[in-house]
């Protein structure tokens, strides 16, 4: 069938707003909300969804997701929380540094990859730091349908714990909170081992706290898929390399500081993507041909493409050696 | 009203007839002069004007009509429409979804009113005003889901998304091709579709999963099935085989054109934003041969696609005994001239039959 042929652009569907408050919540998150240029309510969205938000810094387009932490069922605000990354490539401090009110933006519409499992009796969530935000949007979602779920949320000391204030007031029985500065820690295994059968975990937060909630869940006899988790990962700098792109008949040089779907991007390719930082599997491309060493970053592959040197994910992965021949 | 409704029966008498608008508009599903199985996705963006890809839930001269017959189906067999425990909220995007759409795209026919949660739904075609609180469920006189597809053409399958997998957990299906709901509730994507010959040896499943898995929040897609339905049964479920199956019988040289449907399915996907689940509507559209053959195009290249088509899809489509004499009947409408690429009819371009 073709009735109206129309090519698929890459990503999802994109929304036109405008930044209508930035709020610092303390030395190092600041909450950016959205509402639409046109004036039009927002769609509704799920919560665990996430936008990306598309910066224009200096020449260069960063295109960044966000987990969106505003009430989803208010279609007025759209809102995110950002952690400044001194160390990191430059999207977080942009928006720290230079957006502000009024400012004209480009978000995505939602896209889900951490949604609630609707059939559970019980939603347990596990937050590290900035990892709080995607158990905003859920807490309100439960709470209006009535849901049960109780919140263990870790940072690093009461100064930077973002939202945990406002939360403890607003759900005292269900929000726990622990602070390292007071060498306070989330009793897991016990935590773990008296929930109700039918019990739902998620967990949102660095990498060694993923883990460990999946390892522990596991040891303690957890289905697989009752525990849930998103990480975004951010594109690591590296050095430079070259990639031979055999459909498009391109050679291209990917910078120090860019990824290699973003030189893709930069050169023309209009190369698949979603998330953009290695969990959702749309920009999987296959290798034809590579001489050298991949450093595959992504939570996608399975452990066998990695080794396989088949497969890469160039939202987030890079590659060392002499030449690299991709099938796009 | 911009649209005539006929009063036609699908059932008994079956009076159902395509008037020439109809049969114009017709979904064709051949875009060349063969076909084997593919995913044949494209994106669900309107169409052109007057075609049943305009609207994002085509509404045409059958409406009120399919809906008598929906609800007649209903009254008795209620398993036709379920809705597992935790698919309620993805029943209350389904609605939104098509009253917002409808109402927009139909302003003549439906009107939808909102202030906060309380709505003002008004169907004109089937004289229905209701006022209710959306997401409280004891306002509607059903589940929002069963209250929602009795005024909507087609089946609709919900399919909840766990765990990188598509779960039948809801739906509306009377107007189906020989499946059924409540045998395939709560089965995963790879199981619904077990029965289906070749395609698993092609991988088109596992593609199309992945395909549908990806399918995000404001980009839509649809792709066309079908498959051949004597007389204009839109009940052809296992649950009354033993009603319908017989009259596969009763086909004879003299009724083929008449009685023989072509039966295409509209099939379109939609991410519902609340509860991240995926609608697939599926809207069947039947066709007599003799309305087909109407189109010196199609009929040139229905006789084609049904004469070379492999025996195991002819079986799988339930038309292997009845192949020889279909083929008989259109092959009075091939001459054998080329066909142009596509699905349109061309009817200014194509010449007339020449025999």
């Amino acid at each position: 069938m073709s009735a109206s042929p129309q090519k698929a652009k890459a990503g999802a569907e994109k929304l036109d707003v405008v930044v209508s408050a930035v709020v610092p919540l303390n030395d190092l998150v600041t909450r950016f909300e959205f509402k639409r240029s046109d004036g039009q309510d927002f769609p509704p969205f799920s919560a665990g969804a996430h936008t990306v938000v598309e910066m224009h810094d200096e020449g260069r387009t960063r295109l960044n997701p966000y987990s969106l932490m505003s009430d989803p069922a208010d279609t007025s605000t759209y809102a995110i929380s950002v952690r400044r990354d001194d160390e990191g490539r430059g999207g977080s401090l942009f928006l720290h540094r230079k957006v502000s009110e009024g400012d004209q933006m480009v978000i995505t519409y939602p896209v889900n990859l951490f949604s609630l499992d609707l059939r559970a009796g019980k939603h347990i969530f596990f937050a590290g730091g900035i990892g709080i935000t995607p158990f905003m949007a859920m807490i309100e979602q439960l709470e209006r349908s009535n849901g049960h779920w109780e919140l263990h949320y870790s940072a690093r000391s009461p100064e930077l714990a973002s939202y945990a204030g406002d939360l403890q007031s607003k759900h005292p029985a269900n929000v726990h909170v622990y602070y390292d500065s007071k060498g306070e820690a989330i009793d897991l295994e016990h935590l773990l081992d008296g929930q109700p059968l039918g019990t739902h975990a998620y967990v949102c937060g660095p990498a060694g706290m993923i883990k460990w909630v999946h390892d522990t869940a596991t040891a303690h006899g957890w289905p697989d898929d009752n525990v849930h988790s998103e990480e975004f990962l951010a594109p690591q700098p590296g050095k430079p390399f070259q990639v031979r792109l055999c459909k498009s008949d391109l050679t291209i040089d990917v910078g120090e500081n860019e990824s290699l779907l973003e030189a893709m991007e930069r050169c023309g390719v209009d190369a698949p993507f979603l998330c953009r930082g290695g969990a959702c599997g749309q920009c999987e491309t296959d290798v034809v041909e590579s001489d050298g060493t991949f450093l595959h970053r992504d939570h996608w592959l399975e452990g066998e493409d990695h080794a396989s040197g088949k497969k890469i994910m160039p939202c987030v992965s890079r590659f060392v050696g002499k030449s690299l021949v991709l099938d796009r | 009203m911009t649209i005539q409704f006929n009063e036609e029966t699908f059932r008994d008498d079956y009076s159902f007839r395509n008037s020439d608008w109809a049969i114009k508009r017709f979904p064709f599903p051949f875009h060349e002069d063969s076909y084997m199985y593919s995913v044949n996705m494209e994106q669900h963006r309107g169409g052109p004007k007057g075609s049943v890809y305009e609207k994002r839930f085509d509404v045409d001269e059958h409406y009120v009509s399919e809906m008598r017959d929906r609800a007649l189906v209903l009254a008795d067999d209620p398993l036709r429409c379920q809705s597992l425990p935790h698919m309620t909220l993805a029943g209350w995007d389904t609605l939104e979804l098509i009253m917002v759409s409808k109402s927009e795209d139909y302003p003549d026919l439906f009107e939808l009113h909102r202030d906060g949660n309380q709505w003002h739904w008004i169907n004109k075609p089937m004289g229905i005003d209701q006022k209710f609180t959306f997401l409280d469920e004891t306002t509607l006189p059903c589940g929002p889901l069963e209250y929602i597809t009795r005024q909507a053409q087609g089946d609709y399958a919900v399919l909840d998304q766990r765990d990188d997998m598509l779960w039948m957990d809801a739906g509306m299906v009377t107007t189906q091709a020989d499946w059924s709901l409540d045998f395939d509730i709560g089965m995963n994507f790879f199981e619904w579709h077990a029965p289906v010959p070749l395609a698993h040896e092609m991988g088109i499943f596992k593609r199309a999963l992945k395909f549908l898995l990806n399918i995000q929040q404001g980009a839509p897609a649809r792709r066309l099935n079908w498959t051949m339905t004597v007389n204009p049964l839109l009940d052809t479920s296992p649950e009354n085989y033993h009603k319908w199956g017989i009259q596969k019988t009763e086909l004879t040289p003299e009724n083929i054109g008449s009685r023989q449907h072509l039966r295409v399915e509209l099939q379109t996907f939609y991410r519902l934003p609340r509860s991240n689940a995926l609608l697939f509507p599926i809207r069947c559209y039947l066709i007599s041969f003799q309305d087909i053959v109407t189109m010196p195009k199609w009929g040139r290249r229905l006789h084609r696609v049904i004469r070379d088509l492999p025996e195991e899809l002819a079986t799988y489509k339930g038309f292997i005994d009845n192949r020889p004499m279909m083929l008989d009947y259109l092959s009075q409408f091939d001459d054998g001239l080329p066909t142009s690429p596509g699905i349109w009819p061309d009817l200014d371009t194509e010449p007339a039959l020449q025999k």
